[in-house]
């Protein structure tokens, strides 16, 4: 399974009805919360072996699927 | 010197007109020496503690940019043998940058600590010497209160964050820095603003914009417009309410919680508006730090929307390092290993967010109120992430529950919520706060309501007009607000003859109706002792 669906899985284990393909402001619109984003940080960092920190955990970086792949895909490749 | 009073407005004036004369490279020393002026004619005592704040950051700042600059260049020129000796070396020196982090956090929090907090250390010791039947007890220490120290402290203090994760550059100019630190329309009540945001704007040289001078003055104006017509008219009424809770209770206690709560958003973000204004004034643009924070239709809506430089600071600074550090991981796996998934996902969470709420409440104020405060607001929103499956449930069942009239009910529902949380601000004693609060459903006392009661309260009949006209407009500012229009814009787009007809009458009005003159002494902002 590739980055980007395994993180759509983890996002829709936690709001199984928001279209995590096309929406583009998770953060700024109060979809995701700062709970939230702490919960989807934790599973990631278990799931990739990576470590996402608090300078990471912006609105930039959790706004849509694809910016949280990006940051994932990076610090892999770190 | 207060916001409110002639001298402030002298101040600005003269500021001002040295501001737009002075040829422009002139302009950030003018602004530095006014911060220091503004700062000593409030207290000449002040000084050291804003310059300690300033020293210490600065430098640690430069140390941890100088690591980052190092370790770039480390990491261009040294061969390392695998990526695990890599990883060593970038490991070697981000311990060596927090190291320049925490010094300067412990100096710094040091100083709020003491400043702040020994006379409550003192009260509770006292509690306890007093609790164990001694007859001793310790003496208050007289420590004066630097303005704004918890707003400049944190201020700073994410500066410093900032360079250490490498988000922000060190500022290596000591005036630019002190510029950022002790800006003075900020050191009242914040906004708290991120040195990448406010360094954008703080150090232009633009040429005077004629456009910004206006909307500052407008903005001021509208500040002003909360806070003296309706915040000190309305808290002046709270102040005598809960200044004796066993004579006002009942009708009176609700008649003050409800005038608290309106009372202290037109008193905050009225302040805030006039630091905005004033900043626009001198072309500087400061972050928003409200967004209609009583439209919001839950508690965790309203932190997003209510003193947001604030809650953002807490979010970032504090409860997403502590949510995901090590310590915190290992406590998620005992817990996980223990109790299960489902509450090893939860408790870490609610453990930092339990930490943080404490921190907020005792960031407000040294007292067991403030800390009941946090920790209350800290339960309802924990209760209400539990219950967000049982909402979303009766969301999907039922459609009343998707309606925009639900969503009033929301809206109402979280302001009165609010309005008893804020109440827990007004009584130093807690218990004092609840048999007030439970008054207003068990003592029958609403005929005072009708019968002249209420104006003997620090507000005649005339101030009670005012101030809930002035409610009205806020009201209707805000609603306009969310349908996404703008008075400013709306005026500015008009006639002269209207624009001058329309901003000269609230002028007068603010000036003939605004809570002060003879017998009146406008008040300090509420925010002002945080």
């Amino acid at each position: 399974m590739d980055v980007r669906t395994e993180l759509k899985e983890m996002l829709l284990d936690i709001y199984s009805d928001v279209d995590f393909d096309n929406e583009q402001n998770l953060v700024d619109e109060g979809i995701l919360d700062s709970m939230d984003i702490v919960n989807l940080v934790t599973e990631i960092n278990d799931n990739f072996d990576i470590s996402i920190g608090a300078k990471d955990m912006t609105p930039d970086n959790f706004n849509s699927l694809e910016a949280t792949t990006a940051l994932v895909q990076k610090l892999i490749d770190e | 010197m207060l916001f409110t009073s002639y001298s402030f407005i002298g101040f600005l004036a003269v500021l001002f007109l040295l501001y737009y004369t002075i040829p422009t490279k002139y302009r950030r020393a003018l602004l530095l020496v006014a911060n220091f002026c503004f700062y000593y004619i409030a207290d000449p005592r002040y000084i050291p503690f804003i310059v300690a704040t300033i020293l210490s950051i600065w430098y640690a700042g430069i140390r941890i940019g100088d690591n980052w600059l190092a370790q770039e260049r480390g990491l261009a020129e040294m061969d390392f043998p695998d990526r695990e000796a890599k990883k060593a070396y970038r490991e070697a020196q981000k311990k060596t940058r927090k190291r320049w982090v925490i010094a300067a956090l412990l100096f710094n929090l040091g100083i709020m600590a003491v400043i702040k907090y020994t006379n409550f250390v003192i009260y509770n010791i006292n509690g306890v010497l007093g609790a164990a039947g001694s007859t001793q007890q310790l003496s208050f220490v007289n420590i004066i209160m630097p303005m704004g120290i918890s707003f400049y402290t944190f201020q700073a203090l994410s500066y410093l964050f900032d360079v250490n994760r490498g988000t922000c550059e060190a500022e290596r100019s000591l005036p630019r820095f002190a510029l950022f630190v002790s800006f003075f329309p900020q050191l009242v009540q914040g906004p708290i603003s991120r040195y990448p945001d406010l360094a954008q704007t703080l150090y232009n040289e633009d040429p005077f914009d004629k456009k910004n001078l206006y909307f500052g003055l407008q903005r001021m104006l509208w500040g002003y417009f909360k806070k003296l017509l309706v915040a000190d008219r309305m808290l002046a009424l709270v102040r005598t309410v809960t200044g004796d809770p066993s004579t006002y209770h009942g009708s009176y206690a609700l008649v003050a919680m409800l005038f608290y709560c309106i009372g202290l958003y037109a008193d905050f973000t009225g302040g805030i508006d006039i630091t905005i204004g004033v900043a626009e004034c001198l072309g500087i643009k400061l972050q928003e730090n409200f967004n209609l924070p009583y439209f919001s239709d839950s508690l965790a809506e309203f932190w997003r929307r209510w003193h947001m430089s604030m809650s953002s600071w807490f979010r970032e600074y504090m409860f997403f390092p502590l949510s995901t550090s090590r310590p915190m991981g290992r406590f998620a796996k005992f817990v996980k290993t223990h109790f299960g998934n489902a509450l090893g996902k939860r408790l870490p969470l609610y453990l930092s967010s339990f930490i943080v709420w404490f921190a907020t409440g005792i960031w407000h104020g040294a007292s067991w109120n403030f800390i009941f405060w946090g920790l209350a607001n800290w339960a309802i929103l924990m209760l209400s992430q539990e219950l967000e499956g049982f909402y979303s449930g009766m969301r999907e069942r039922y459609a009343f529950f998707r309606t925009s009239t639900f969503k009033v009910i929301a809206v109402i529902r979280t302001f009165l919520l609010l309005a008893l949380l804020n109440f827990i601000d007004c009584y130093l004693n807690i218990i004092h706060m609840f048999k007030t609060f439970l008054s207003i459903f068990t003592t029958s006392n609403y005929h005072l309501l009708f019968d002249g009661s209420m104006l003997k309260l620090g507000m005649s009949g005339p101030d009670f007009i005012a101030a809930l006209a002035g409610s009205l407009v806020m009201l209707a500012v805000g609603l306009m607000q969310v349908k996404g229009g703008s008075i400013r814009e709306m005026v500015a787009q008009k006639p002269p003859a209207f624009r001058f007809v329309f901003w000269y009458g609230m002028f007068l009005i603010v000036l003939i109706f605004g809570a002060y003159g003879v017998g009146y002494d406008a008040s300090q902002f509420v925010y002002n002792q945080f």
